[in-house]
């Protein structure tokens, strides 16, 4: 698991250069095609994307220029059988999830049963006390689940880290499936890949069946996003629009007789399910930040008098917490009684006193990550990093280790992407979509594979310089 | 459909068809230029930026009326929000904003326009470039409205968006005959030499119109008939009856989609009815300039009250 170690899994050969068998099918194709016009096809890409306008403005970016994510055409390939076994692990964690933010924010019996520190709550912003006492409609706390993938050998998955508020990226997912079926159409008549397209419509139908009682029979969903100047806009447009649902924000939102209504050209029209991106903090003024134009007054009422569904449910933050995260082999165990399937990514809580000293002693080996952060900002990636860059974060880290955990830098797996000068390894994780509704867990095959572009780079965040593949996974 | 939205459509479809007016009179400009040398060019210049509502703005810059200072403020001008770079962008950023109710191709024309022609205003426009650059705003402008018109549903959404281009249309149509008969042109008896001639030409170029006319008057102008055909003629699809017909069928539309009327279709209606009964003579009689300035002041009433009714804003 150490770096250096052991030689990193490559997905599409093996050591001996041999294609996997989960490759064996593209990699025939790709060998008959000529160079040049693969080539042609990937300036093509890149064409077609800023035309269909798929950008996302870069945080702390000044220009707010919109950036595209840079999107690679070799695909990345999981089997049916490796897929049967990651789906089952990805849904005991998932429900897991669930049953764990029920019970934070009623009995907390992980609490009183020893197997969870107090403390993590208790100066926790990400824990609303609004919640408290609180059973959301259906009993659903995360509709919307990504949960991040790394592969280290074979049959090694690991769960890098949940996402439980607003998980964003699926749009790419189904944008870079309906670029490469229109760039390779030929391709998918020959190796038989899992659809994903049908994903908006798996959200409405999920998102429907969460509506409050008071919804007809047909629920209104509404997409609330900030604006077209968030990063992600592009995705809640997408998202909204291929849902037949109404993109809003928050000005076009009121309570209207008890209700959450939006301003529509006849008046306003109650809405049943609100999917929104919009981070807890700023959806309600009454109830948080009070500054927030973002969200809608009063919405936290409304929702607490069961009068609309909000997606995922505000608090949920608390259990895709990076101080949290380690706990969450032992909350798997809690709640369904089973051992974990899919294991966490062994983690130091620099909050001990031991695992403190072990971090500090081993920094030059290991990744260092704000328990708050997101984004892959203000982590330090020890084996990549100059001693000036050690020292400097050291002394951070050491002023507040309560604010730190640390993993080993894995072995992460590789799949090739396209270079002019031919296939190049790149390293790779994988983010699949999960829905949640009371009639059960939704896993749409494949996801998005976020590939670090830079030779040896172990970032594969957009927002500093990663890219995206499509994710194929094989029919039996 | 959501109020923001009707508006952001609205706006999208104004701000198109406000860059296609302009580059209609950037191109008239221009041929003077090429034709009739520096002064009638100059003079020429000034009549578009008066009546794109620019010529202050530009005075406070500029000291004359060279062609190049003109065109390059009123394409790209870095200080110029009102530039055609600059309704691009909002015509963007408001089809962005309403992405959903976009067919994926409207979305797309109006992203690549805006594409191309950031490109090509990324640097000064040299008198060498002009026409291909009018010629592009043009093309692009156009495909717009064919995505529009050949994938949108005809729905309300559809409906704001033509309703945005007609009330935009009458207006421009209005300012050209007004800056013309007015500006340049102090009286309608006032008929001479063939630079006149010249004038009326421009007057119908600048809507488009110049084939159409030659070919419904076997070729002679004269500032009564051109007038007529501006104002009334319904076949003609910039004159201002034209127009008015077409907002009242999207008005119609919004009414039986939403089952009632509103304040603004009673505003239209007495609008047009004050429109078909006006015979050109009548026009004159009363001068043009005072009729004109009554209708762009009706449009605009028109155009708040579909504002309001419809719940553009809060």
């Amino acid at each position: 698991m150490q770096s250096g170690n052991r030689a990193q899994y490559d997905e599409m050969h093996d050591p001996d250069g041999t294609v996997r068998p989960a490759y064996a099918g593209f990699c025939n194709w790709y060998d008959a095609q000529d160079r040049d016009w693969l080539k042609k096809q990937d300036v093509e890409a890149e064409r077609f994307f800023r035309r269909t306008g798929i950008t996302f403005n870069v945080y702390g970016d000044d220009a707010a220029e919109e950036r595209l994510i840079p999107f690679d055409m070799i695909p990345r390939i999981i089997t049916a059988n490796e897929w049967r076994k990651l789906s089952r692990g990805i849904e005991q964690r998932v429900r897991a999830l669930n049953a764990f933010l029920h019970d934070l924010y009623h009995r907390q019996e992980i609490v009183r049963a020893g197997r969870f520190p107090e403390r993590l709550l208790r100066d926790n912003e990400a824990f609303l006390p609004q919640m408290a006492g609180f059973t959301p409609p259906g009993d659903v706390y995360t509709h919307v689940v990504g949960i991040d993938l790394v592969r280290t050998g074979p049959d090694e998955f690991m769960v890098l880290e949940d996402n439980a508020r607003t998980p964003s990226g699926v749009s790419y997912m189904l944008e870079n499936r309906e670029t490469m079926m229109a760039m390779f159409p030929e391709l998918f008549s020959r190796v038989p890949v899992r659809p994903v397209s049908d994903y908006p419509r798996r959200l409405a139908r999920s998102l429907a069946a969460c509506a409050p009682d008071c919804a007809g029979e047909r629920p209104v969903v509404a997409v609330l996003t900030p604006g077209i100047f968030n990063s992600a806009y592009f995705e809640h447009a997408f998202l909204a629009d291929q849902m037949g649902a109404e993109l809003v924000e928050g000005s076009d939102l009121r309570v209207v007789d008890g209700r959450i209504a939006m301003r529509t050209t006849t008046g306003y029209q109650p809405i049943d399910v609100i999917y929104r991106r919009v981070d807890d903090d700023f959806l309600d003024p009454l109830s948080f930040n009070k500054d927030s134009v973002l969200g809608v007054a009063g919405i936290m009422d409304i929702y607490r008098a069961g009068r609309i569904t909000i997606a995922n449910a505000p608090g949920t933050g608390i259990a895709d917490d990076k101080a949290i995260y380690s706990f969450m082999p032992e909350i798997v165990e809690f709640y369904t009684g089973e051992k974990p399937l899919l294991n966490n990514v062994p983690t130091w809580r620099c909050s001990e006193p031991e695992s403190l000293k072990y971090v500090l002693d081993n920094l030059k080996d290991l990744v260092v990550k704000e328990v708050h952060g997101s984004g892959g900002y203000g982590m330090l990636i020890g084996p990549t990093s100059s001693k000036g860059e050690i020292a400097r974060f050291e002394k951070k880290l050491r002023a507040k280790p309560e604010n730190y955990i640390a993993q080993p830098t894995l072995a992460l797996s590789t799949c090739p992407i396209f270079t002019k000068a031919g296939l190049a390894p790149r390293h790779v994780d994988l983010r699949p979509f999960v829905l949640v509704s009371p009639g059960g867990i939704d896993i749409t095959p494949g996801g998005l594979t976020r590939v670090a572009l830079k030779k040896g780079s172990l970032v594969v965040n957009s927002s500093q310089g990663g890219g995206t593949k499509d994710s194929w996974v094989l029919e039996d | 459909m959501l109020g923001r939205s009707a508006n952001g459509i609205y706006w999208m479809a104004r701000y198109l068809e406000r860059a296609e007016n302009t580059a209609r009179l950037l191109d008239v400009g221009f041929r003077m230029a090429l034709t009739r040398g520096a002064q009638a060019a100059s003079e020429e210049w000034k009549s578009v930026l008066i009546t794109i509502g620019q010529d202050v703005a530009y005075r406070q810059r500029f000291e004359d009326y060279a062609g190049p200072q003109v065109f390059n403020f009123i394409l790209r001008g870095p200080d110029n929000p009102a530039s055609v770079l600059g309704m691009l962008e909002n015509a963007r950023a408001n089809a962005r904003a309403v992405r959903t109710a976009l067919t994926r191709e409207a979305w797309e024309t109006t992203n690549e326009a805006w594409m191309q022609l950031r490109e090509m205003l990324a640097r000064p426009v040299r008198e060498g470039n002009l026409g291909e650059v009018i010629a592009v705003i043009r093309r692009q402008t156009t495909q717009v409205r064919g995505a529009m018109e050949g994938t949108m549903l005809r729905n309300e959404i559809f409906n704001f968006s033509r309703i945005g281009t007609f009330i935009e249309r009458a207006d421009n149509t209005a300012r050209i005959l007004d800056v013309k008969y007015y500006v340049l042109l102090p009286s309608l008896s006032w008929v001479g030499s063939s630079l006149d001639n010249a004038q009326w030409e421009t007057v119908l170029r600048s809507v488009a119109g110049d084939r159409a006319y030659r070919w419904l008057n076997a070729g002679r102008l004269d500032p009564r008939g051109i007038a007529q055909f501006l104002v009334l003629d319904g076949r003609f699809p910039r004159s201002l009856v034209f127009s008015y017909d077409k907002l009242a069928s999207n008005m119609a539309g919004l009414a039986r989609q939403y089952g009632s009327e509103t304040t603004a279709h009673e505003l239209l209606r007495a609008a047009r009815a004050k429109l078909q009964d006006a015979s050109i003579e009548r026009i004159i009689e009363g001068g043009l300039h005072e009729f004109i300035t009554d209708f762009i002041a009706g449009t605009n009433k028109i155009d708040n009250a579909i504002a309001a009714e419809y719940r553009f804003i809060e």
